[in-house]
């Protein structure tokens, strides 16, 4: 059982490094890569004493897939489809980030029509997004129904978001000047109604799951983030909002059309968990806000431009970044050119790997249970990580 | 050849009133623990807004014999670097005294194992066993998850064990008797002349801390599987695993008929006294306490016990006192 007897070799690299100096009284255990609270292949090394945790040290890389070396070699319409795989809850804003990105680079202009199904897209994949960090994380802290519930919505977006994109996870929606298809009468019929459905499930789920004493007291004042702390290790998204500073990437530096929008920006200014938590309920509502308006606004016309870029196309030499707010933060896509068909260099940054590193200093003293809360409030998606 | 006749004239009465009372009990046991592992998915199925369990037999009727079919087919793996002798000992110890239980409880008239007048101690004596059991395949199982569900486990159990059996006492109290059936035969019929009229705040305190001592959620701590993967049975599989689930649902069995006979009135009844108002009411609390599990968020470790000894140790207590001034003064 004590690790400081054993004489042979144990563990890997990382439990070893980890290893050192080993006080007696201590347990050294692997929070994944299999364990039901990381959420997919995030591994934990953590030193507890007692039900406290000591220390606390992510390993990554378990679901590396080497996404930003396969923009080197795929051309850049070969690549769009990499996007949708990078965070498989909010694909829209990858596809964003990337597409804007080369249009940028090959100055593509985009249809008026277009923007608005961008921005219709990628506000119901926001919401998805959130339903399901919703029900994860109320699972994290035991409650077993909230996800029924969540998915119970999220399976309308999904619905709705197959009809114009043909998947209902990964998608591949944007083009090059575009989006692929154009919206349909039963998608924006089904849209209405799914507006109306929602805006009646929101306040249910604050009767049964926000208000509940049981949550509050595993939220309210764990994981304290203050702004200092998250401008430190570059937090994005709600976990910045959470801590009180009105970050968003479509205020800060709109895009797309962004800007024609009346929509707020909710902040909380406690730091904690709780404060994370009302950020994204907050933003759920937000989301429907914007999608309300873009519907009816929409304008008729082209989804595609007509000179959009064919599959051979080079764009010319140059570089260009664009970054747009995904679900868990600011997401930014880094292109470089070389004039030939692939690009010269893809970088991606991913917000949940900033926000993740956050964790081994919040998980310091704190009790188990409560670095289990910290790692949902953040709202980790590994592969996204790892990339 | 001796006379077969004289032979069984020796076996006592008693005795063979025991054995009868065990083979009945066993079949109680395991027709129930069936049952509730339905209604458990059924409810948990409604509340979830999905039909839960319903392609097995008429509606899913059954599921849980597959499932237990399931579990027997399942290779028992030992895990390496374990206590053996411990890991497999536990199991049985935290399933057979079980039995033992029930033997006391009456579940009509004339319709117990033993009727003692000691029957509230002897279940409150060996319910404390579970807890060891728990301990062991925590220790035995060689896994640090394990130790950790094993620790919770004790300190969750002998916390809440104190409140349970002050707010029982206060039941003893007042009727001044520890057997069963008599606590059962002072209540009356009709729902204002059972003891939770007059306790409310004992009933209450045993209900929650019947809750915690079955571990269930929100107290579901030594298996919390969000935070310890599985607790104390993570290297249990088939029916290593099997008899700790066995055990955790007879278990919510026995507390909720402890609670039927002590607060509810026991078999008594309206109109027909009789075992079916007992099964009625034990049922009622069983689903209050399956939909509380999938209802709530798990309370954290320190809450617990904070709960217990700020809270409900000193409800108890006062409620204890109170019922002796009310006995002295009234009786």
């Amino acid at each position: 059982m004590s690790h400081c007897e054993a004489t042979e070799l144990t563990g890997d690299t990382y439990t070893r490094r980890f290893d050192t100096g080993p006080d007696a009284d201590t347990l050294i255990v692997n929070m994944g890569p299999q364990h039901p609270s990381t959420h997919g292949v995030l591994r934990v090394i953590v030193e507890l004493d007692g039900e406290y945790i000591l220390r606390a040290e992510p390993v990554l890389g378990y679901v590396h897939r080497m996404h930003e070396k396969m923009g080197e070699v795929k051309s850049f319409t070969q690549y769009l489809p990499n996007m949708g795989r990078v965070d498989y809850l909010h694909a829209m804003a990858w596809n964003w980030a990337y597409v804007g990105a080369v249009e940028k680079l090959g100055g593509v202009e985009v249809p008026e029509r277009a923007e608005y199904l961008r921005v219709i897209a990628t506000e119901l994949n926001r919401i998805s997004s959130h339903l399901v960090w919703w029900g994860a994380y109320l699972l994290d802290l035991g409650a077993f129904t909230p996800i029924m519930y969540a998915f119970d919505d999220r399976e309308i977006i999904l619905d709705l978001l197959q009809i114009i994109t043909g998947s209902r996870l990964t998608y591949c929606y944007f083009r090059f000047g575009g989006v692929t298809a154009d919206v349909t009468p039963a998608f924006v019929s089904g849209l209405t109604e799914f507006i109306a459905r929602f805006k009646s499930r929101l306040p249910m789920y604050t009767d049964l799951v926000t208000n509940n004493v049981i949550l509050r007291k595993r939220c309210e004042e764990i994981g304290v983030i203050d702004v200092d702390m998250a401008r430190r290790y570059g937090a994005t998204g709600p976990v910045l909002r959470g801590s009180g500073v009105a970050y968003d990437t479509r205020r800060a530096e709109p895009y797309g059309i962004y800007d024609r929008f009346d929509y707020e920006i909710p902040t909380f200014p406690e730091g904690d968990a709780m404060a994370r938590y009302m950020v994204r309920m907050r933003e759920m509502e937000e989301s429907v806000k914007i999608i309300e308006q873009a519907l009816a606004r929409m304008p008729e016309g082209e989804y595609l431009n007509a000179k959009a870029p064919k599959p051979a196309w080079k764009p010319g030499v140059g570089e260009a970044y664009f970054a747009v707010e995904g679900a868990r933060g600011k997401i930014g896509a880094y292109v470089v050119s070389d004039g030939t068909k692939t690009p010269y260099r893809v970088k991606l940054r991913a917000p949940s790997y900033c926000n993740l590193s956050l964790f081994a200093e919040l998980a310091q003293g704190v009790i188990l249970a409560d670095a289990v809360s910290i790692m949902g409030s953040l709202d980790l998606v590994i592969p996204e990580i790892d990339r | 050849m001796p006379d077969m006749n004289a032979l069984l004239a020796g076996i006592p009465a008693e005795l063979t009133r025991l054995v009868l009372a065990l083979i009945g009990l066993m079949v109680f046991i395991g027709l129930n623990g069936l049952a509730l592992v339905w209604v458990e998915r059924k409810v948990a199925g409604h509340v979830q807004r999905r039909p839960g369990p319903f392609e097995v037999g008429p509606f899913g009727l059954i599921q849980p014999i597959v499932d237990a079919i399931k579990l027997i087919g399942k290779q028992l793996v030992t895990p390496s670097g374990s206590d053996k002798f411990l890991f497999w000992l536990a199991p049985l110890l935290s399933f057979l005294p079980i039995f033992l239980l029930f033997i006391p409880i009456p579940f009509s008239k004339n319709l117990v194992g033993l009727d003692t007048n000691l029957g509230l101690l002897l279940i409150l004596a060996f319910a404390g066993l579970n807890v060891l059991a728990l301990c062991l395949a925590g220790w035995g199982q060689n896994n640090k998850w394990g130790l950790l569900g094993a620790g919770r486990a004790v300190a969750q159990s002998v916390a809440y064990e104190i409140p349970l059996l002050l707010s029982v006492l206060a039941i003893s109290f007042q009727t001044g008797s520890l057997s069963l059936t008599e606590i059962t035969a002072k209540q009356g019929a009709w729902p204002w002349q059972w003891n939770i009229i007059v306790q409310p705040l004992a009933f209450f305190l045993y209900f929650i801390c019947a809750v915690a001592e079955t571990n269930r959620a929100p107290f579901d701590l030594p298996e919390a599987e969000s935070e310890l993967t599985a607790g104390f049975h993570t290297e249990y599989s088939g029916m290593g695993f099997g008899l700790f689930f066995l055990a955790e649902y007879a278990n919510m069995i026995v507390v909720c008929s402890v609670a039927t006979v002590l607060f509810l009135g026991g078999w008594q009844g309206p109109f027909e006294p009789g075992w079916w108002w007992f099964l009625i009411k034990m049922y009622v609390l069983l689903v209050v306490i399956i939909w509380f599990r999938w209802t709530y968020p798990r309370v954290r470790f320190d809450q617990l016990l904070n709960l217990n000894w700020k809270w409900l140790l000193p409800l108890s207590m006062v409620n204890l006192v109170a019922t002796a001034f009310a006995v002295k003064l009234f009786a």
